[in-house]
């Protein structure tokens, strides 16, 4: 490979990293899904494996040596996620497992995968609580190499955060955000089951069950114990920003919606192939209805949508 | 023998620390008035100086005060939080009550004989998460996220080496504390970043249709019908749809209330109780905290706990045991 075909490749400004895929879904989708993410160029880094709950896992467990071989034939880096709450035994040996692995790099989302993984090299997911430089600082000497910030953090924060050299730093920029994690299951109680008898009913919502208020306003979005916005975060015009502030990791959050077309507008957004405006229609194809926001990077409601956002 | 239980009471004042002593508190916890406690609520917590007398107050009736300082410092305003830590310092209080990692890094490091507990808010739910705080920080206590069943707490508690304290009584998260955003998503407004949840100022009321609607910024979190005895919307605890189903999905207007279950948590290795509720007034202290001194000291005393009057008190007038029964997930 020549170098021209290396800057092709993996160009400096910017990578596009898929984040796990934080739903239920059944394991030839999962597949089919990862394979399909195979091939798009756009995407440099993708995130395998089960955050939210740890009965899920056994489904896509058989398709998952598959899914990691294409992956890596066609040149994705993989990283594997854990879980976001741990609560048992069965659950803490599941990231111990993980952690003990030497082919893969571990994105720990508890502080406890986090201590597991401490002097080696290892990534620190959203759902590991870092608010302040002190913070960032104390992970990156624990052997962090690399965070992908919580959900409300500020742009006035994230920039204080990106400072630190000695860690990259990752950003959310497209799909549902990942707001809370509960030790009850929503689907469950929605369906009148219990989590431990659950049925597994959250297979049905590929992208989460819409919960709105009583004047029937979509509010928000259950996925099993987790909650999550209704709205899709969409960060196209704030790239510009965080590459300025040295923040070069974005993360797509992964949908049902043709997630290669949203990887390519992110792409062509930072390569300055297409405009602000032709970004948006791009994305606003994908998910038609669903309202975009961008609130929590401008420090107002999360919901909100702000600046050129606003005109959509 | 087990060690005897331990009575955590709230204050959000220095009327309500008095009541808290009065009514048989073992320690009393509160914060600054600022940014830097998860009570951050307008008229409440105290000064330097309401504190400094407080604790001298509380010595003197042989009880200790607690600083909670257990909100996530802010980028670049980590001296705000560091500032709270020196001050607890100095005036002496008996621990600090802290959540975020850089924070605990700090006081361990300038203070190392400032007593560290970890907050709730820190959500270390397992024996991997708890020890790494006992052993990067040599905390002493940890508070135990609302998240943990009592056979779950046994469990655990037979796996660390360090105190362990659970809520008992008040207000209940559902979510894991300290990992939930929904607060700010509507409001931007977070327990993490401000020390408040659902808070007041984006709070609306509105009379429709001979209903009474309760909004949290844009957003209706309940409706009552007449003589509906009408809540606070907290967000968590609103009535919303999903697939055209009306109920409370997350959780009802409960509030927790886990009285009856003190013996089995102190048979599962809990040290201390502690009851919520820093934002409530003097009166509603002395009620609970006497109440629960007399189910305490029967537990301690390997007695039957004898009949309490907490009923009335609890948000909506209902109570629930919380995660501590498995049947709540």
């Amino acid at each position: 490979m020549t170098s021209l075909e290396i800057s092709i490749k993996k160009p400096a400004a910017g990578h596009i990293t898929l984040g796990p895929c934080l739903f239920n879904w059944p394991a030839d989708y999962w597949r089919d899904f990862y394979f399909k993410m195979a091939d798009i160029d756009a995407i440099d880094r993708i995130y395998l494996g089960e955050v939210v709950c740890s009965k899920r896992m056994p489904f896509y467990q058989s398709v998952l040596p598959d899914v990691v071989e294409r992956l890596q034939s066609s040149g994705k880096e993989i990283i594997l996620s854990s879980l976001g709450l741990i609560m048992n035994k069965r659950e803490m040996t599941m990231v111990e497992e993980l952690a003990e692995n030497d082919d893969f790099m571990v994105e720990a989302n508890d502080v406890s995968t986090m201590s597991l993984l401490k002097n080696r090299p290892h990534m620190i997911g959203p759902y590991v609580n870092i608010y302040n430089e002190a913070t960032l600082d104390y992970m990156a000497k624990n052997g962090a190499i690399s965070a992908s910030l919580p959900v409300e953090l500020s742009f006035q924060s994230i920039k204080i955060l990106a400072v630190n050299k000695n860690i990259d730093l990752e950003v959310q920029v497209f799909g549902r955000l990942p707001l809370a994690l509960s030790a009850r299951c929503y689907h469950a109680r929605h369906h009148g089951l219990s989590k431990d008898n659950c049925k597994f009913v959250c297979e049905k919502d590929y992208d989460g069950m819409d919960l709105s208020t009583l004047d029937d306003q979509k509010f928000l979005t259950i996925n099993g114990i987790q909650t999550m916005s209704y709205t899709y975060v969409n960060l196209l015009g704030e790239l510009d920003l965080l590459r300025q502030a040295g923040v070069n990791h974005y993360r797509l959050s992964p949908h049902s919606c043709d997630m290669a077309a949203v990887a390519m507008a992110f792409r062509d957004m930072l390569d300055g192939k297409i405009d602000l405006k032709q970004g948006y229609a791009i994305l606003k194809n994908q998910i038609n209805d669903i309202p975009f926001s961008n609130g929590y990077f401008y420090n107002i409601e999360g919901v909100k949508a702000h600046d050129a956002l606003n005109l959509l | 023998m087990t060690k005897k239980l331990e009575l955590i009471c709230p204050a959000g004042t220095p009327a309500a620390l008095h009541a808290a002593i009065s009514a048989g508190a073992d320690v009393v916890y509160c914060g600054f008035r600022d940014e830097t406690n998860a009570r951050n609520f307008p008229g409440l917590n105290f000064s330097r100086d309401e504190l400094k007398q407080s604790l001298a107050y509380a010595h003197s009736n042989n009880v200790e005060i607690y600083l909670a300082i257990n909100t996530f410092p802010q980028a670049g305003k980590c001296h705000i939080w560091q500032m709270a830590v020196d001050d607890a310092a100095a005036i002496g209080v008996d621990a600090v009550i802290l959540a975020d990692i850089g924070l605990l890094d700090y006081a361990t490091r300038k203070y190392p004989k400032l007593r560290r507990h970890l907050s709730v808010q820190a959500s270390a739910s397992n024996p991997q998460a708890i020890n790494f705080y006992v052993q990067a920080f040599d905390v002493k206590r940890v508070v135990l996220p609302r998240v943990l069943t009592i056979p779950e707490i046994a469990a655990l508690n037979k796996q660390i080496n360090v105190e362990t304290e659970v809520f008992v009584f008040g207000g209940l998260c559902v979510m894991a504390e300290g990992r939930c955003a929904l607060s700010s998503y509507a409001t931007g407004q977070s327990p993490n970043i401000n020390g408040v949840c659902s808070p007041a100022s984006h709070v609306f009321y509105q009379d429709e249709d001979d209903k009474l609607v309760s909004r949290l910024g844009e957003f209706t979190i309940n409706a009552f019908e007449m003589g509906e005895k009408a809540g606070y919307p907290t967000l968590c605890k609103g009535r919303f749809k999903t697939d055209d189903k009306i109920s409370y999905l997350f959780e009802e207007p409960v509030s927790l209330n886990a009285v009856s279950m003190l013996p089995e948590l102190m048979a599962a290795g809990v040290c201390a109780l502690k009851i919520e509720g820093r934002q409530r007034g003097k009166a509603y202290i002395a009620q609970v905290v006497s109440n629960f001194r007399k189910a305490v000291d029967a537990v301690n005393n390997g007695q039957p706990i004898p009949p309490l009057d907490l009923d009335h008190i609890t948000e909506g007038g209902n109570k629930t045991a919380g995660a501590y029964e498995k049947t709540w997930r």
